[in-house]
């Protein structure tokens, strides 16, 4: 007799899996990506290799030898924080602290939860601000564009955030205005910045091609976009000379990079579709409020990072909306 | 003697009996129950347990056939039948004596539902054209086959139920069948609605919710929203009972698989073994690794071919050794999927986490019990989570927690 299989239903499965859904993401910061080494060489290729390389040993050698577990090095989420870290370091950062970066990242932020699924802030991004409060100097020295085959010995300059900062101490917006690249510029990326932030076109691109495959919903990235603009947009409406443009906001600093790809960070976001644009709207709130009160010109890190901890509060009190629950007569 | 859900039926005859078709061999026990006709003629073998395709052991009586004598009562000619006018009460009566039940795979009694409790008014009759899951086909061969009957047994139904209207809900992938009961149903009260392609669309509430933009109460009936749902097989059942005198004695069976010579719908005698509509279909393929009583998102794996059909046996799947296997479970990386996908508005990823640290009394007022078990949530996990066998045992253990709380 013929011995068949009991299981329970279903019998059948979508072929979705987590790497593919992971290089899914990947394919989409290939524009970035592309524009960064075009504008940052050789510095960015070194950036690039060393942060993804550095993530996999170090999520190898903690997952085999401290967890002891399966190691997990393969299932490309460690690559895609190696990726992520590096987009938001600037092309000139010497290779160790990179490294350094990449161990606080995946140990930090990802291993000591229990890897994968359970962190609660985004590894990346704990890299980059361990980095940040560690080397804030090299961390704030950021190499002007289209230096091909200078890697820390690049010329350095400051972002249009930084600018509009220091410059609003003793000038209005409209005497800042002229240091900053222009609109276009920002939108493809000629402008100074971390790595791989620098282009706002070739980020929602990207953006559009992980909407396209599912891979994100447009809940998160418009929220926090709109937020911004909208806030922006109010300030700049009440005192033009003391506030930027929402333009100017959107486009600048390492708010697209942020919103489309650390604050959709599965694993650190909310689950529920309401949840998703409560965490997006504080998220926009707190990035203009650190950018334009704050002591720092960039905020957006801290924003996510900030909401990251607040998601499983959002995800306690902002359910889905349960079928039935509401009874309608027609 | 449990092919319906309620209380299982009492058998009538004995062994040595000589039966009819179509004669009844067990009465219904209560009022959520049914009667049960002999399927063949012949002496009666053995009235004992035998294990059915839902997998259990269940009271039976065996006959050994002998020649195909039909009850005299029954018409087995193929004239329509439909200028019959019955009272609502007849109707019912005649649809419990001829045992039948909700066909799509629930197998309800159908006098039942046909019963709008007190303090509740039916307004709309539905019919469930949406085959309930993937691969099953056997509702759109009905509609194409048999459409002028369907359209009669609607309007049996109608007047069952005394409603006004009736809409007839099918996918849109399916414009043949939609074109050719529109053509039937014009100028009738009856409305032919095209749906969108979704599973599940062919569950009661969300077949409700979008044909009338009405959702059922969580924890409710779709008559609570003023609608009775019946299946397109149901619905021909219930033609054939009526009009034609006919118990409930075949179904239509869908037999299917990638690697099966002839998948094909079958209109086979309740009872007739899986193993025999296999061998119809081009027998048992060399790597059948699973046999699945019903569709791969709601059905039961069979352990065995020597099963018979029952009423709620809406089709055969047979799957090969590759498509059998699970894949290892990974982390939940909270993709938000299982949720999007949910069609109760639940959150299963979360339901499973509750579940396996047993804190079963959290699952409560997460709504676990409006899980209708549609395998949504499991078929889209990138991670291989086994979220919907989780969310089971939830389900049980939350009904047991509320059972003893009603004891105290």
């Amino acid at each position: 007799m013929n011995k068949f299989i009991v299981s329970p239903s279903p019998h059948t499965y979508s072929d979705e899996t987590v790497p593919k859904l992971m290089y899914g993401v990947m394919i989409s910061l290939l524009p970035a990506l592309a524009v960064s080494i075009y504008f940052f060489g050789i510095g960015m290729l070194i950036v690039t290799t060393v942060s993804v390389a550095s993530c996999i040993l170090f999520e190898y050698l903690i997952s085999r030898h401290i967890l002891k577990d399966k190691p997990s090095h393969l299932d490309g989420s460690a690559v895609l924080t190696g990726l992520l870290l590096a987009f938001c370091l600037p092309a000139n950062m010497p290779f160790w602290m990179v490294m350094i970066g990449a161990l606080a990242a995946i140990g930090i932020g990802k291993m000591t939860f229990g890897g994968l699924g359970n962190n609660i802030f985004n590894p990346a991004l704990v890299g980059r601000v361990f980095l940040f409060i560690s080397f804030p100097v090299a961390m704030t020295a950021w190499p002007e564009p289209g230096q091909w085959m200078l890697y820390t010995d690049a010329v350095t300059g400051a972002t249009p955030l930084g600018l509009m900062k220091e410059g609003l101490a003793t000038r209005t917006v409209g005497e800042i205005m002229p240091e900053v690249p222009s609109f276009l510029n920002l939108l493809i990326g000629r402008s100074m910045g971390s790595a791989g932030e620098v282009s706002a076109l070739a980020l929602l691109l990207g953006m559009l091609y992980m909407m396209y495959r599912k891979i994100i919903s447009w809940h998160i990235p418009i929220s926090i976009l709109l937020t911004v603009a909208v806030f922006t947009g109010i300030l700049w409406q009440v005192n033009p000379e003391r506030f930027a443009d929402p333009l100017f906001h959107l486009l600048t600093g390492g708010l697209m990079l942020g919103a489309i790809y650390m604050a959709t960070d599965y694993v650190t976001s909310p689950m529920s579709r309401k949840g998703m644009i409560i965490y997006g709207v504080g998220i926009g709130i707190v990035t203009v409020l650190i950018r334009v009160f704050g002591a720092y010109p960039e905020g957006v890190q801290f924003a996510i990072l900030i909401f990251n901890g607040f998601t499983p509060l959002i995800n306690k009190y902002f359910k889905p909306k349960r079928f039935g629950k509401e009874v309608v007569h027609g | 003697m449990s092919q319906h859900l309620g209380a299982p039926s009492k058998v009538l005859v004995n062994r040595g009996d000589e039966v009819k078709v179509g004669q009844a061999i067990a009465r219904a026990e209560g009022f959520v129950s049914t009667n049960i006709h002999a399927s063949v003629s012949g002496k009666v073998l053995k009235v004992d347990e035998f294990m059915d395709s839902s997998g259990y052991r269940k009271m039976a009586v065996q006959i050994q056939v002998e020649g195909d004598e039909w009850l005299e009562s029954i018409d087995r000619s193929d004239d329509l039948v439909r200028n019959t006018v019955l009272p609502a009460e007849d109707i019912r009566k005649k649809i419990l004596e001829a045992g039948i039940v909700g066909l799509g795979g629930a197998t309800f009694p159908t006098h039942v539902k046909l019963t709008v409790p007190r303090g509740k008014t039916a307004e709309y009759l539905i019919i469930n054209g949406v085959e309930c899951e993937p691969f099953l086909t056997s509702d759109h061969a009905l509609m194409m086959e048999r459409s002028v009957e369907l359209f009669s047994g609607i309007q049996v139904l109608m007047t069952g139920l005394g409603v006004e209207k009736a809409i007839l809900g099918i996918e849109n992938n399916k414009p043949d069948a939609i074109a050719k009961m529109k053509e039937i149903a014009a100028g009738s009260n009856v409305t032919v609605q095209g749906l969108k392609v979704k599973y599940p669309q062919g569950g009661e509430k969300q077949l409700v919710q979008a044909l009338l933009k009405r959702e059922v109460p969580s924890g409710g009936l779709p008559i609570d929203v003023g609608v009775v749902v019946f299946n397109v097989g149901t619905t021909l059942a219930v033609y054939e009972a009526v009009m034609k005198n006919r118990p409930l004695i075949d179904r239509v069976v869908t037999v299917t698989g990638k690697s099966l010579e002839k998948p094909s719908n079958f209109k086979v005698r309740i009872g007739t073994p899986v193993s025999a509509l296999v061998e119809q279909a081009g027998g048992l393929p060399e790597h059948t690794a699973k046999v699945i009583n019903g569709g791969p998102m709601m059905g039961k794996a069979l352990a065995t071919l020597d099963v018979p059909v029952v009423k709620g046996s809406s089709g055969i799947l047979l799957m090969d050794e590759s498509e059998s296997r699970r894949k290892e479970i990974k982390p939940c990386i909270r993709c938000t999927k299982c949720i999007s996908v949910c069609p109760m508005g639940l959150e299963p990823y979360l339901l499973m986490t509750l579940s396996e640290k047993s804190l079963f009394e959290r699952m409560e007022p997460e709504k676990v019990l409006d899980c209708i078990e549609c395998g949504s949530c499991s078929y889209t996990c990138p991670s291989s989570r086994p979220l919907l066998d989780y969310i089971r045992l939830g389900k049980a253990e939350v009904a047991k927690i509320m059972r003893a709380r009603k004891a105290v």
